[in-house]
This record gives C-alpha cells, sequence and structure tokens, in this order.
C-alpha cells in the first residue's frame, strides 16, 4: 500500500462535496415551551410562514408537548408516574398559562379577553389554519415518553408524526430559517 | 385615488396579525396572473407584511391608499 503512488491517491479520492447544503424556503421551528404566550408566538410565525410560501415544520419537544394533548380524550393504563404528570401537566392548548403575569389565572384570563375583543386568532383557530396551510407538525417521541403520555391522548392533526432529534436535524440543516421556543 | 382595475376586492377589515396575510396568501390563487387583488384592512402592519410577503410568494404591490379609514393595498397576482 506504501508503494502506492501520490497521483493514485488523488485519482482515486471522492471528488470534494460542494460547501454547504442547498438550503430550501423552510422553516424549522422547536416548540420546548408550554407557555400560551410563546405558543401563540410559534403558531403566528409559522402560519405567517406557510402563507408566503415556506414549507414548515414544528417540532413539539419537552414541556411543547403538554400543549398538544386533546382535552377531550381519555387514556387509560398508565402508571402511577405518568398520572401524576398528566394530572400536573396542562391538559392542552387551552389550559395553557401565560409565561409571565399569569397571577394565578387573572392575567392570563384578561390576556384572552383582551384577544377577544382585538380579533386576534385563539390557538384553536390558528391550529385549523396551520393544518390548512399544510405546517406539519412533529412530536419528540422521547419527551412523550418522559412525561407518560400516549399516542392516543394527542390532537387529531392531519400531518403529525412521532419523530427523534435527527428527524429535526435533517429538517433544519436544509432550512433557510430555524427557530427555538 | 388609485386607477387601478382591481379583478377583485378582498375586505380583511378588523382582522390582526397574521391573518391578513394568510387571507391574502388563500385568496391570491382565485384571480388569473396578471389580475389585481384590491385589499382592504385596518392592520397597520400590513404595510411592511404585504410587500414582505409578496416578495417572498413572488407577487407584487402595485400600489397603497392611506389615510382614509382602512388601507387599500393593491396585488398583482404573479405567480
Amino acid at each position: 500500500m506504501n508503494a502506492e503512488p501520490a497521483h493514485k491517491l488523488e485519482e482515486t479520492a471522492p471528488a470534494p462535496k460542494p460547501a454547504g447544503v442547498a438550503l430550501e424556503n423552510k422553516l424549522s421551528m422547536v416548540v420546548f415551551s408550554g407557555d400560551l404566550d410563546k405558543l401563540l408566538a410559534a403558531m403566528i410565525i409559522a402560519t405567517g410562514a406557510a402563507a408566503m410560501g415556506m414549507k414548515v415544520v414544528m417540532f413539539f419537544t419537552f414541556w411543547g408537548t403538554a400543549a398538544l394533548r386533546d382535552a377531550k380524550k381519555k387514556v387509560d393504563g398508565k402508571d402511577f408516574m405518568s398520572k401524576m404528570f398528566g394530572w400536573m401537566l396542562p391538559k392542552g392548548r387551552n389550559a395553557l398559562k401565560l409565561s409571565q403575569m399569569h397571577m394565578g389565572g387573572m392575567g392570563t384570563a384578561m390576556l384572552k379577553s383582551l384577544m377577544k375583543k382585538k380579533n386576534a386568532p385563539t390557538l384553536d383557530q390558528l391550529f385549523d389554519i396551520a393544518a390548512q396551510l399544510g405546517v406539519e407538525i412533529k412530536v419528540c417521541e422521547m419527551s412523550m415518553d418522559l412525561m407518560g403520555f400516549k399516542h392516543e391522548e394527542i390532537i387529531d392533526y392531519p400531518n403529525i408524526d412521532y419523530v427523534g432529534v435527527a428527524t429535526f436535524l435533517a429538517n433544519s440543516g436544509k432550512s433557510s430559517n430555524q427557530l427555538f421556543i | 385615488m388609485s386607477d387601478i382595475n382591481a379583478a377583485k376586492v378582498l375586505d380583511l377589515k378588523g382582522l390582526p396579525c397574521p391573518m391578513p396575510v394568510v387571507k391574502m396568501s388563500q385568496e391570491i390563487g382565485s384571480v388569473n396572473v396578471g389580475d389585481v387583488i384590491e385589499v382592504h384592512t385596518t392592520d397597520p402592519g400590513s404595510l411592511s407584511d404585504f410587500p414582505a410577503w409578496a416578495e417572498t410568494s413572488g407577487n407584487e404591490v402595485l400600489d397603497t391608499e392611506q389615510g382614509g379609514e382602512f388601507i387599500k393595498i393593491f396585488v398583482k397576482r404573479n405567480s
């Protein structure tokens, strides 16, 4: 092997890859928070981006997964810790609190009434619009497992998947825009 | 006053962000390429949002009118 001449090595070496990956007009967003205000911001950016013709993928992880629970769905067969988590964490997007000024529920109620007065879209409406515009939702399987959530208690959404970190990285690596909320 | 001939009037008055651009993106396909939609909005953010939306989506804002009870934005479908 050592006898191989230098020019031979050059010939067999693979062609250099072009620097970087071609970026798509795409938004990859991590929704880590389970706060009402932060989810509102995430949904407004996601629907806005989709309206601008961007592909949008939202990765819900950690506290964010609680926001995807369906308040109407009930699941059985959870162990004690999962039941405790299920009981302590918000049951769905309409049970979320503000990250600041919650004030025992008063601040959150005030914001909701202000939003209604100003005709701002609710989380329910934003999720509907996101579905219409083809926004993809991907849920971190590990967080689901950690919190003791089951797939059966997650909202019905046309474009929802359960994934791991590699799926996020494969998507974000090709995205022109990335956000962590 | 603008003398642009609009194929359609889109009433978005009273709708805050992000609804104006969301509705716009849903309605742009309802007119032919080259046609103009006249948008009526009360959201001041639309003044910068519509040109930004048009640039990204490959369409064009021809004209904007302010000063009345609402803002008029003339959007031409280019793609």
